[in-house]
């Protein structure tokens, strides 16, 4: 087990792509956690980008439990809220993960995204990014790239669901 | 979780996520009317050996929002009018395709048989069998308490106190709700007349509403499960043991539940059953988030555990 990134190490990372977040987007924009630990992720940045920029961005969560492609593989994730502040449309959506794996999950909120209406445009901005994309999709923020084999597993803990703030692979 | 076929065999845990995950399609469906990909690609059948609307238009329903083909089998129309078994039913149905069977049927334990013996690699869910269990209902019964208690999700219904009235003995409502109430951490007690709920300490309504309830569950007087009358009357019925005027008012802070279809001025007067605290419709909307939970819950990982 090898801690990849240290708590003042997720703190610095995550102020940094909330100035980044505010560097690109010119006009208010809507940020959307994945739960569950996008959500926290989401938080901390909305938190980050308050402090900054009060009042310019809002925050909401979109649960992909219902728009998974995956459901004979794996027992059926847990469906978690969705709250959407207002409507999607002609919004900027940032959409919020912890790790950006084979890009199903993303693939998975964009559908849902697109059921809730017709935004401007999406981005996306993850804490980890750890490759082996099975389909066409990139992130725009990207805390860090941690190159990995298929056999690694990464976990990012956060406070509010683990009780800590690290990242660690196995 | 493979089948659903009692409320038996959830526990605390299951039962809550059970809940929370309805919790939040319900809140989905209150929004707009919008269909899930979650089951494209999956066959459902509804296969109901016993008279049924509502439940059968509920799953339907349910399915269909979930994306899946929906195939309606029902009793009177079909092979079994001519002999054909459950066994060589389930297995023409699996031979079809079919992902999951939702099934009721008037033999009590029906859903275990079909599950339990390795005739279908479908998903079984419990529709109603008998005077078994009908554990949706049950689910659905509890998701409206808690949302009519003000209660988040996570929560159980620890505490409250639910009361029972009517033909307990004929009722898979009553049974899957005890069950299901108990792993939740409420009280459940029984009221009827002796026919119906033996050995409960009431003798008529007004004594069981002394104790006040949270919660007041008046089930529907089933005639046509009973092989000769239980009561002597209709009128008597109602006057001891039927949910009026009067009786509503003097529970102002109970909630007022029916499984429905209602017998009005019955079991349940009208005022009672349009009464602000009646939660007679939330159960019709909660029944629909509680069975996309069930089915997506039921269908999730099948190739991980074939």
């Amino acid at each position: 087990m090898k801690t990849v990134l240290s708590e003042s190490d997720i703190a610095r990372t995550i102020r940094r792509m909330a100035h980044e977040i505010l560097e690109r987007n010119s006009e208010p924009f809507l940020l959307l956690g994945i739960p569950t630990r996008g959500v926290s992720i989401a938080n901390l940045i909305h938190q980050n980008l308050e402090s900054i920029s009060p009042g310019f961005s809002q925050l909401g969560q979109l649960d992909i439990g219902l728009y998974r492609d995956d459901l004979d593989k794996r027992p059926a994730k847990a469906i978690a809220e969705t709250f959407i502040p207002g409507s999607v449309d002609d919004k900027q959506i940032v959409l919020v993960d912890d790790v950006l794996f084979s890009g199903r999950t993303i693939r998975a909120a964009l559908d849902a995204l697109s059921s809730f209406g017709r935004p401007a445009g999406v981005q996306l901005a993850v804490l980890i990014d750890r490759g082996h994309r099975q389909l066409p999709i990139r992130a725009d923020f990207v805390g860090k790239n941690i190159p990995t084999s298929l056999t690694e597993k990464v976990s990012v803990k956060i406070q509010d669901v683990d009780g800590e703030n690290t990242v660690v692979i196995d | 979780m493979k089948h659903l076929l009692s409320t038996k065999q959830l526990n605390r845990e299951q039962a809550i996520e059970l809940l929370d995950e309805s919790q939040q399609i319900s809140k989905l469906n209150e929004e707009s009317t919008r269909k899930f990909p979650t089951l494209q690609g999956k066959t459902v059948v509804t296969l109901f050996f016993e008279n049924s609307t509502r439940t059968r238009i509920s799953f339907e329903l349910a399915a269909k929002r979930l994306s899946a083909d929906v195939i309606n089998f029902s009793a009177e129309s079909s092979a079994i009018s001519k002999g054909e078994n459950l066994k060589d039913t389930a297995q023409t149905l699996e031979a079809l395709g079919a992902d999951a069977l939702i099934m009721r049927n008037p033999a009590s334990g029906a859903a275990h048989t079909l599950a339990d013996n390795q005739w279908t690699t479908a998903s079984v869910v419990n529709a109603g069998d008998g005077t078994n269990q009908h554990p949706t209902q049950a689910l659905l019964d509890a998701l409206t308490m808690r949302q009519g208690f003000g209660l988040p999700t996570g929560a159980g219904l620890d505490g409250k106190r639910v009361l029972i009235v009517g033909d307990i003995v004929h009722s898979r409502v009553a049974r899957s709700n005890l069950d299901l109430l108990v792993t939740l951490g409420a009280e459940v007690d029984f009221a009827g007349p002796g026919s119906f709920a033996p050995g409960s300490q009431f003798a008529n309504l007004d004594e069981a509403l002394e104790t006040k309830p949270d919660v007041v569950m008046m089930l529907r007087v089933q005639k046509e499960r009973m092989n000769q009358p239980l009561i002597p009357s209709d009128k008597e019925y109602s006057k001891l043991w039927g949910l009026s005027e009067a009786r509503v008012t003097s529970i102002p802070e109970a909630l007022i539940l029916h499984p429905g279809p209602m017998n009005r001025g019955l079991e349940i007067s009208s005022f009672a059953a349009e009464s602000s605290n009646s939660m007679v419709l939330k159960q019709v909307k909660n029944g629909l988030a509680v069975r996309m939970a069930v089915l997506s819950k039921v269908l999730g990982g099948r190739s991980a555990t074939v």
